[in-house]
């Protein structure tokens, strides 16, 4: 029989002692990476809305950010909750007030629709549309996106009485819209996100002289959601 | 309300956590042997599940805002918690579930379907009762998966398979076709 | 120290190599299956995923190696799971600074890579219990042979459900792209007829000894 010497036990305070170790360290590297990184992550995310801003309000060449307080928007100041709703007033050539760029999301075919849009308040009508995020089927549903014609049916669309979806090519008034062949229902959902958001939000927008003039820095410090 | 509704019918069926997402295949392909065990674990899942949702809730909303980097180790640990609790909880009401879920139950912590499920809701920005209707819908819809494949493969056993294809293989085309049945559900509740 | 023999050398390629193919980790071991398929829809996003784990896989892999005599055996498991997430953090903030939109692409699936038995189970199996530079090679090559997986499945249902490589069209207009190759049903599937090939290689392997022995005796 060998005498085999095992090794005693490591006591508790080893076992918490090692992981509040690993863990401290942990959070030592996580804090240093997210110092380093955040510079440029705000950059990419501010340089992505903005890009889609000025695509969805043509001419714009700067904004700023709004958030909804209450029963109407107010500048936003950087203090309010990650997930308030938001809108965002552009400004053209000369700081004239364009319009407005709205967030808004739904259910689609297949799931959540995440989209932004541009309106005219001064016409009442949508100037501009982007998809931001999509699941809808490929080839078919994600025409939303791709299909360069769909875009345009929101360059300048009537809000009023409602947005409408008609069958492809037979849409002539000013509020209806082109469908997709053999994506009705993604068609749908996004006229159906655009119709509650104008709803939800419109009456609520701050009217020209409520807001204060366009921003003079080039690249406005705002926390992009 | 309808919008819960939503949340938990698309998280169940039209973009179910397992044959949608990708989520949870190693319970899905390991465990789905047998019927029973495969219901059972779905049940274990779900109740984890619920509670992960609930406390990523609290997790995002009062601490993690300012060290978000710290946000996946927090969920991690959070989970192997709520699993060790879930693992307590079973051994006392149910020996005998505690017997029969055997190595199952701790593995629950590296299902990638709680972690994504925490990770999902925290990029959606869920409030507290859309966290929870996810994670029920998510469970359902994992349970769902996990109790059809199991059901599918007792069926196997009686049938003649070619020896080429049994085993991995043979339960991923089964995986397949049973994915592209649930993507019938696409649509469900558009108007 | 002693310079590296050729016994060393020769070592630490074969622990390198063996995750290629032999061990392979997702046509062999089968492991890891969960951002195999999610991510596979198409070849640049299997590729940065397969980067990304590699990446995670080799700095967990030698920070264990290095450390493995400081961890009580009862914590280990916790303290490489520590390890792991925090380094799947450090490669998701990388990667959302330098290349936003592809991080947009893998999405949640980018920290689900901290559940990925792959790691776990090679911190494990043998990172803990050999020296660093042999942690090192054998987390590369799993790394190596992870990526090429699943590049291979990702260019396969990209260009089938697609008709691209890369986004680089490859049929022109008049190919009608078999769509279920890039919706998830597509992901099993191919999986399933990739390790069923698999399967029919060894098949042939273990029978072609016997036809050769029954040549000979005949």
């Amino acid at each position: 029989m060998s005498d085999v010497q095992v090794p005693p036990e490591p006591g508790a305070l080893r076992l918490v002692g090692t992981l509040t170790v690993a863990g401290f360290l942990a959070g030592l590297l996580l804090a240093a990476t997210y110092e380093l990184t955040l510079p440029t992550i705000t950059a990419n995310a501010q340089a992505a809305l903005r890009a889609a801003v000025f695509q969805v309000v043509p001419g714009t060449t700067s904004m700023r950010k709004l958030v909804l307080a209450g029963e109407r928007f107010v500048v936003a100041d950087g203090s309010e909750d990650k997930n308030a709703t938001v809108a965002y007033a552009a400004y053209g050539e000369g700081g004239a007030l364009l319009g407005f760029a709205l967030p808004a999301d739904g259910p689609g075919f297949q799931d959540t629709i995440k989209l932004i849009y541009g309106y005219d308040p001064s016409r009442a009508h949508i100037v501009g549309m982007q998809v931001l995020e999509s699941r809808e089927t490929p080839g078919l549903g994600d025409k939303i996106f791709k299909d360069p014609k769909f875009a345009a049916e929101f360059d300048d669309l009537a809000c009023t009485p409602e947005i409408k979806v008609v069958k492809h090519g037979t849409g002539s008034a000013p509020h209806e819209v082109d469908g997709i062949t053999g994506a009705t229902i993604s068609s749908k959902s996004v006229v159906r996100i655009l119709n509650e958001q104008n709803r939800r939000l419109l009456d609520k927008l701050p009217a020209r002289d409520a807001l204060p003039p366009a921003p003079t820095e080039p690249a406005q410090k705002e926390d992009s959601k | 309300m309808s919008d819960l509704l939503w949340i938990f019918v698309s998280a169940m069926v039209v973009n179910n956590f397992t044959l949608s997402y990708f989520l949870g295949l190693c319970p899905f392909f390991g465990v789905s042997g047998k019927l029973q065990t495969a219901f059972r674990l779905g049940l274990a899942t779900t109740f984890v599940m619920v509670i992960t949702a609930i406390a990523a809730w609290v997790l995002n909303t009062f601490v993690l805002a300012s060290f978000p980097y710290l946000r996946l180790l927090a969920f991690i640990v959070v989970i192997a918690s709520a699993v060790q609790f879930v693992e307590m909880v079973i051994r006392k009401l149910s020996p005998a579930l505690f017997a029969a879920l055997g190595i199952f139950l701790p593995l629950i912590t590296t299902n990638c379907a709680i972690l994504g499920l925490a990770l999902f809701q925290t990029s959606r920005g869920y409030g507290f009762w859309q966290g929870i209707a996810f994670a029920l819908g998510g469970g359902a819809g994992f349970m769902l998966a996990l109790v059809l494949m199991a059901s599918l493969r007792e069926e196997a056993k009686l049938s003649d398979v070619p020896a080429v294809v049994r085993g991995t293989a043979f339960n991923l085309l089964l995986a397949g076709i049973l994915a592209m049945a649930f993507m019938g559900f696409a649509g469900l509740l558009s108007s | 120290m002693s310079p590296p023999t050729a016994q060393d050398t020769a070592r630490a390629y074969r622990e390198f190599s063996k995750g290629i193919w032999q061990e392979n980790p997702v046509f062999v071991q089968v492991l890891g299956m969960c951002p195999t398929l999610a991510v596979t829809n198409s070849a640049i996003n299997a590729l940065a995923m397969g980067t990304a784990t590699t990446a995670v896989l080799m700095c967990s892999s030698v920070l264990v190696s290095l450390l493995a005599r400081f961890i009580p055996s009862q914590v280990r498991i916790s303290t490489y799971v520590i390890v792991i997430a925090t380094f799947v953090t450090v490669v998701d903030f990388a990667l959302q600074a330098i290349a936003p939109a592809v991080h947009k692409e893998l999405g949640a699936f980018l920290s689900l890579i901290v559940v990925n038995c792959l790691i776990l189970g090679r911190q494990e199996a043998f990172a803990a219990r050999n020296p660093p530079h042999l942690a090192l090679m054998d987390a590369a090559g799993m790394g190596l042979g992870f990526a090429l997986a699943l590049l291979c499945l990702g260019a396969a249902r990209e260009v089938l459900g697609n008709g691209s490589l890369f986004g680089v069209s490859l049929f022109g207009k008049s190919f009608e792209p078999w769509v279920v190759m890039v919706l998830p049903p597509g992901g099993f599937l191919m999986l399933g007829v990739i390790l069923l090939l698999f399967s029919y290689r060894l098949q042939r392997k273990k029978r072609h000894p016997e036809a050769a022995s029954q040549e000979q005796a005949a």
